[in-house]
């Protein structure tokens, strides 16, 4: 039976594909050492003004070419709105969302974060281009998501 | 092996089955409630398609209040409602006639009215602007009452059809021991198995959660668990949608092409392999959520990987079986059987490019599914372009593809307009495969998806062209879906009388069941159904118990 033997070779041809593919991506994780968002603290929606760091949201240059992003996000509007970092920098964002479900990705990067109430979203970016992005909102939040957006700009 | 002229393993009795009239009723006005939604689902994403080509046409929906608004009908009517409306009198319908044995009129009566029922609740909820949170209802957006309720009751109405694929089941193997599970019957029932565990995701989040908090019964609520819980049933749910559109292409489509299907018990493995695989893989949605570690994300990137894997073995059996029509229909040469596949029939066209189409959803998915690469697309019209190649065309087509021989089937009349029918799915797949190249060109490049792109006040230069592309792409597919609905309307009430198939098209095995040997142990259901309920715990367990109390620290918010 012909077919049988084609069966055998496609499925195990699959089989190490997918084996190659999980490789890979282990092989990503540690030597590239690239991040998904993951655990990173708890903060109640509604206090979150009077909490740090979100009490008073921004950019802070925490060590020499190292930032850190403050951003909250609510409904229709980023705060900052525009965040302003030398090219070679390294930047964490911290983020949380107010009222409802935002999302966070900066275009052109790999900062794509999801912003749910209650949780901390933290990710680390290294911006080593100068050039404009744009910080949208992709989650949707109600009447004006499509106006909520802002800018990153890498001098 | 030689293969067999005439064997019993897809259905059990290859002749003499009669579906009485007043099931074909009911099994009919199921599926037209799933042609319902579909085509209020079509019209909006005409504008959808627009809007990213900056074309604004809601103003001539004078009842819409917003894009948002129709996203959410478009979302809930075509993923929700079409589909599973679809499955819900599709699937016992396989299992009667593999089985040849008349289906259960109360279940078939109780599923349709349950259905209508959460029809009316969401269709009012929806239309009055009252539940725009989009299919998804990620809380703390919050819906009226009635469209979590109506959704429960959808998902009840899938579990009223299960029970009855479940009764059909057991009743002939009470009356069959020691007998194997034709395979039409165990690959239906195996989908709602699989559909059944998965669903408890959404059922415990609406009913425990959603549904107390829009009525004011529960002050607050958990947006991180709700979302966990949507993505525990939400990645399974894809497959249930895409599981009936595999019956048909397995143990129909080789008929329709003369071709057979390859092997019995690959098949069987196949359906069992989703059943274990299909749920324990739901953090892929949520890779760039906070508040879940990344090594659960991690070990559900793995176990993605592993799903991949029976469509793999699906694209190899499809493929062959209609290589083996092809070349019974006179193709020759190394690629000659594909132009004797039966091209003037249009329940197979539609349903050879679903699946030429799905060759791209499947590609996309698995880089989607990729980790890293997630967060250059998640949540990008890249998503969008992704999953209308696989739901929106691979699935919609195919549940085009069936209508065609289904509508007679269960109207007995004749299919009008069948030149206009093939011609159809080539709309249909042109526009889905220009649409979607729009979509991920501009995913690519950053361009968000769920958004009124006609009225963002950001963009940049290359969304223009993937905009555009998007909309004209998108034009063509409402071209396309408006010719299927012309041919099943004038089928309906115009089609010749009396001249439609007796039977529906099953295919022969060229590998059939045994009696004996390993695969015999294929059909215990029940084993099946144990080890994928513990694989679902060893994925989901840690997060749960990790994780819990529930943190109830959001009110509802309404600004939509
Ligand atoms: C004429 C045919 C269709 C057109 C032109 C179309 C167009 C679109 C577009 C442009 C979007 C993206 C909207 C956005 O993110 O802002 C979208 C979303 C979507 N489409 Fe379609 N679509 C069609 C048919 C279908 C079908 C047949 C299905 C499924 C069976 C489907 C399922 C979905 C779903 C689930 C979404 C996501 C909704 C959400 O984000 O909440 N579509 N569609
Ligand atoms: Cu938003
Ligand atoms: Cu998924």
């Amino acid at each position: 039976m012909r077919v049988h033997q084609y069966e055998k070779a496609f499925l195990w041809l699959g089989a190490i594909m997918l084996v190659v593919f999980m490789v890979a991506l282990v092989i990503t994780s540690v030597a590239a050492s690239m991040h998904l968002p993951g655990r990173a603290g708890e903060v109640d929606p509604l206090t979150i003004n009077s909490v740090e760091p979100f009490d008073n949201p921004g950019v802070r240059e925490v060590a020499p070419g190292r930032y850190e992003v403050v951003l909250l996000a609510s409904a229709w509007v980023f705060n900052p709105a525009e965040i302003r970092v030398p090219a070679g920098s390294e930047v964490t964002f911290l983020a949380a969302a107010t009222d409802v479900i935002h999302g966070l990705h900066i275009t052109g990067t790999r900062v794509n974060m999801m912003l749910i109430p209650g949780q901390i979203s933290r990710n680390t970016y290294r911006f080593e281009e100068p050039g404009e992005h744009i910080l949208v909102c992709h989650e949707y939040c109600g009447a004006g998501h499509h106006l909520m957006s802002g800018k990153v700009i890498v001098e | 092996m030689s293969p067999s002229t005439s064997n019993p393993t897809v259905v059990l009795h290859a002749s003499g089955y009669d579906l009485p009239d007043d099931q074909r009723r009911l099994v009919r006005w199921t599926i037209y409630i799933g042609y319902f939604a579909l085509a209020a689902g079509v019209a909006h994403g005409f504008a959808q398609g627009l809007s990213y080509a900056k074309i604004d046409i809601l103003r001539f929906f004078p009842a819409l209040r917003s894009y948002y608004q129709g996203l959410t009908a478009h979302g809930v009517a075509n993923a929700l409602f079409f589909t599973f409306a679809f499955s819900n009198a599709f699937l016992p319908l396989m299992t009667a006639r593999a089985l040849s044995r008349p289906m259960i009129k109360g279940f078939l009566q109780a599923t349709l009215w349950t259905l209508v029922a959460a029809n009316v609740m969401v269709i009012w909820s929806v239309t009055t602007n009252r539940a725009s949170v989009l299919f998804t209802a990620y809380a703390p957006l919050q819906a009226h009452w009635a469209y979590y309720l109506g959704l429960v009751l959808l998902v009840v109405s899938t579990w009223i059809a299960s029970a009855h694929l479940y009764v059909l089941l057991a009743r002939w193997r009470r009356d069959n021991r020691g007998e194997r599970i034709p395979l039409l019957a165990f690959i239906s029932v195996l989908t709602y198995v699989m559909w059944d565990i998965a669903s408890i995701g959404i059922a415990v989040s609406f009913v425990g959660f959603l549904l107390p908090w829009s009525l004011g019964i529960l002050e607050r609520t958990d947006p991180l668990l709700n979302r966990t819980l949507f993505w525990f049933t939400g990645h399974a749910i894809v497959y249930a949608w895409l599981l009936p559109a595999y019956i048909s292409w397995y143990a129909l489509v080789p008929r329709q092409t003369n071709g057979k299907l390859v092997s019995d018990p690959l098949t069987r493995v196949v359906f069992i392999m989703f059943l274990l695989l299909s749920i324990p893989t739901g953090f892929h949605h949520q890779y760039t959520d906070p508040g879940i570690a990344t090594s659960f994300k991690a070990f559900h990137a793995l176990l993605t990987f592993g799903v991949f894997y029976p469509s793999l073995a699906t694209a190899f059996s499809v493929v062959a079986a209609l290589e083996i029509g092809g070349r019974r229909n006179g193709g020759g040469g190394l690629l000659g059987w594909i132009r004797k596949l039966r091209w003037d029939d249009p329940s197979l066209t539609a349903q050879v490019l679903a699946m030429i189409t799905f060759v791209f959803g499947g590609i996309t998915g698995l880089i989607n599914a990729s980790y890293f690469v997630n967060q250059i697309v998640h949540n990008t019209a890249w998503i969008p372009g992704h999953f209308h190649m696989t739901v929106g065309s691979a699935v919609a087509l195919t549940l085009m593809g069936v209508a065609y021989w289904a509508i007679p089937y269960l109207t007995q009349r004749k299919l009008w307009g069948r030149k206009l029918a093939v011609a159809q799915s080539w709309v249909y797949t042109v526009g889905v495969l220009i649409m979607a190249r729009g979509l991920i060109s501009g995913g690519l490049d950053g361009m968000p998806r769920r958004i009124f792109r006609a009225e963002a006040n950001y963009g940049a230069e290359s969304w223009e062209l993937a905009g555009a592309l998007t909309g004209i792409g998108g034009t063509l597919m409402t071209v396309g879906a408006v010719m299927f609905f012309l041919v099943i309307v004038m089928t309906i009430f115009f089609g010749k009388k009396g001249e439609g198939p007796k039977d529906i098209p099953f295919a022969e095995t060229l590998i059939p069941a045994s009696r004996e040997g390993w695969d015999v142990k294929l059909d215990r259901i029940g084993l099946w159904t144990v080890a994928a309920v513990v694989l679902v715990l060893i994925a989901y367990a840690p997060f749960f118990l990790t994780y819990l109390p529930a943190r109830l620290v959001s009110p509802g918010y309404t600004f939509f």
